[in-house]
């Protein structure tokens, strides 16, 4: 019965399709996310997904793939975030508001402009995870391993530099390099991400897996494992919601991600409300 | 001690004349002094004297607007590898919850240390690095149960695991209670007494004498350096703190002198 609810979808290809992107999704995220909620880097995360639109309405435009131009552009914005962030006299914060909201204003005008574009803004936004192509699931994957093996090579370093990184300068590593490098891969994760869960939910797959491994498990490196499992799970989880309820696909995932939060936040204080008065 | 005075040979450290500007301010004017190998040096002096500046000049990482730094006859630049840095606590990312061995960890961390694995010769130079600050049995534990003190001994020794000769600690006594304080101490004299040298930037005159082989007394320039029990003369007491230096008018290291109604 059970098997039943499982394998049904399975004989439609595109689900195929979208549980294998949705599947990578979930695990990509939330390695991110592990330093982006440590290193308060939310609102960056923020700036990233929708700094991309200009980038993902010119991958429409020049067709097969939204990441045709959506990848190059994604670093490009990546580069120009990062090094106003490093450089700029005005605050971080009002630095990448501009430039995010600029290039969001950009690719509103730009979804105007040329209405032959197939994906509505709402497809943007919120995602439209059930019309994913074979191409776009090749370079989910690549871009999954491209996040993974960088993070695994890169982890020793990202950590020392994040955690401190004026003693990691003196050391003799290049900061301003690996935050270069990080916001890069962060880029490209949230660019792989846009068909799932949309610019304004892609936040959601990002954090909430990330924040609710950090309620469980005290060590970094378990965290972010934790948060890929939750990850996988919430964004599985999602889309079956979504086939069988009729939901959109995106906010199912952002939205069961936030019931594992909610469910581990609300376990954890009844847990230790229970010890405190034994 | 001025310049004219330095005698660089067999030293560590060597700052000539160094200057630093930040804009148009000089944050550091005509500092020169040399520390042999071996020492214990206290770095004292007002908030804004200088203290972080001279630290980050020798590490490299503040350029010099004149003078030089030697550090074991190298540029800072060419000596990064022998500088250990205790940073101030306020440096660090504290919501990454690591073990003690994550930290040491990173004493051995290279741009090009591409495995996210410790090899067997990296896992003995921690426990050799934690034993030395006597906290081999808590390299498992996360440095946030940990105290100030045994915090910043978990730094000295991610500080011995990188191979440094010359470890320099900002502030690291700061918000650490007594008893933590007199471990952390303990530990800096016998990396001392085996030769490592050691620059401590702190604000407790009180025990200046008792904790430290040489003094070096900061307000933008050298005040002064040298033996704790000689270099304190109420000139550089007013050099250093202006009109604050009559609460030390009676100073006697290791009391409390006061003059009266303060």
């Amino acid at each position: 019965m059970v098997f039943e609810y499982i394998l049904d979808p399975l004989h439609y290809s595109f689900m195929v399709r979208s549980l294998i992107v949705a599947t990578l999704v979930g695990l990509m995220l939330p390695l991110l996310g592990a330093y982006v909620i440590n290193r308060n880097l939310a609102f960056m995360g923020d700036a990233l997904a929708h700094a991309s639109l200009p980038s993902l309405v010119l991958g429409l435009l020049i067709g097969t793939s939204i990441f045709i131009a959506a990848i190059p552009a994604a670093i490009i914005v990546a580069v120009l975030v990062a090094y106003i962030f490093n450089k700029s006299d005005i605050s971080e914060d009002t630095a990448v508001g501009i430039i995010f909201s600029s290039l969001f204003a950009l690719g509103l005008i730009l979804l105007s402009i040329y209405d032959e574009i197939s994906f509505s803004l709402e497809d943007l936004l919120l995602g439209q995870l059930l019309a994913v192509s074979h191409a776009d699931v090749l370079v989910t994957i690549y871009l999954t391993l491209l996040v993974i093996i960088t993070l695994l090579i890169m982890h020793k370093q990202f950590l020392f530099s994040s955690f401190d990184p004026f003693g990691a300068k003196v050391m003799g590593l290049k900061v301003d390099l690996l935050n270069y490098l990080f916001l890069i891969i962060l880029s490209l994760a949230i660019i792989g991400s846009l068909q799932s869960v949309g610019v304004v939910l892609v936040l959601s797959m990002l954090i909430t897996p990330a924040a609710t491994s950090k309620l469980l498990v005290s060590s970094f490196s378990g965290s972010m494992i934790l948060g890929s499992a939750f990850g996988v799970m919430s964004a599985v989880t999602g889309l079956y919601v979504s086939y069988y309820l009729n939901f959109p696909s995106g906010p199912s995932m952002a939205l069961t991600s936030t019931c594992v939060f909610v469910i581990v936040w609300v376990s954890g204080r009844i847990l230790k409300y229970g010890q405190i008065n034994k | 001690m001025r310049s004219e005075n330095i005698t660089p040979l067999n030293s560590d450290i060597v700052c000539d004349s160094c200057c630093v500007e930040f804009g148009s301010e000089l944050v550091l004017d005509d500092v020169s002094f040399s520390v042999t190998s071996g020492t214990l040096v206290g770095v004292v002096g007002p908030n804004g004297g200088g203290k972080t500046t001279l630290f980050n000049a020798m590490t490299g990482t503040v350029p010099l607007a004149h003078g030089t730094i030697t550090i074991a006859g190298l540029s800072p630049d060419q000596a990064k590898s022998l500088i250990g840095y205790v940073p101030q606590k306020e440096y660090v990312n504290w919501k990454f919850s690591l073990t003690a061995k994550n930290i040491v960890r990173m004493g051995i961390t290279r741009m090009n240390s591409f495995t996210p694995f410790s090899s067997n010769k990296e896992k003995e130079i921690i426990e050799e690095s934690l034993e030395k600050v006597g906290l081999l049995d808590r390299m498992n534990d996360m440095v946030q149960d940990m105290s100030g003190g045994q915090r910043q001994r978990v730094f000295l020794a991610r500080a011995l695991a990188q191979g440094a000769q010359i470890f320099l600690l900002d502030e690291a006594l700061s918000g650490v209670d007594v008893g933590s304080q007199e471990e952390l101490i303990e530990v800096l004299k016998k990396l001392r007494d085996s030769g490592k040298t050691i620059l401590m930037a702190t604000h407790d005159l009180n025990t200046i004498s008792e904790r430290f082989d040489e003094v070096l007394c900061l307000n933008r320039h050298c005040c002064a350096y040298g033996n704790p029990l000689q270099v304190f003369t109420p000139e550089v007491l007013e050099e250093l703190y202006g009109s604050h230096s009559s609460m030390f008018a009676n100073h006697s290291l290791g009391s409390h002198g006061h003059t009266d109604g303060i």
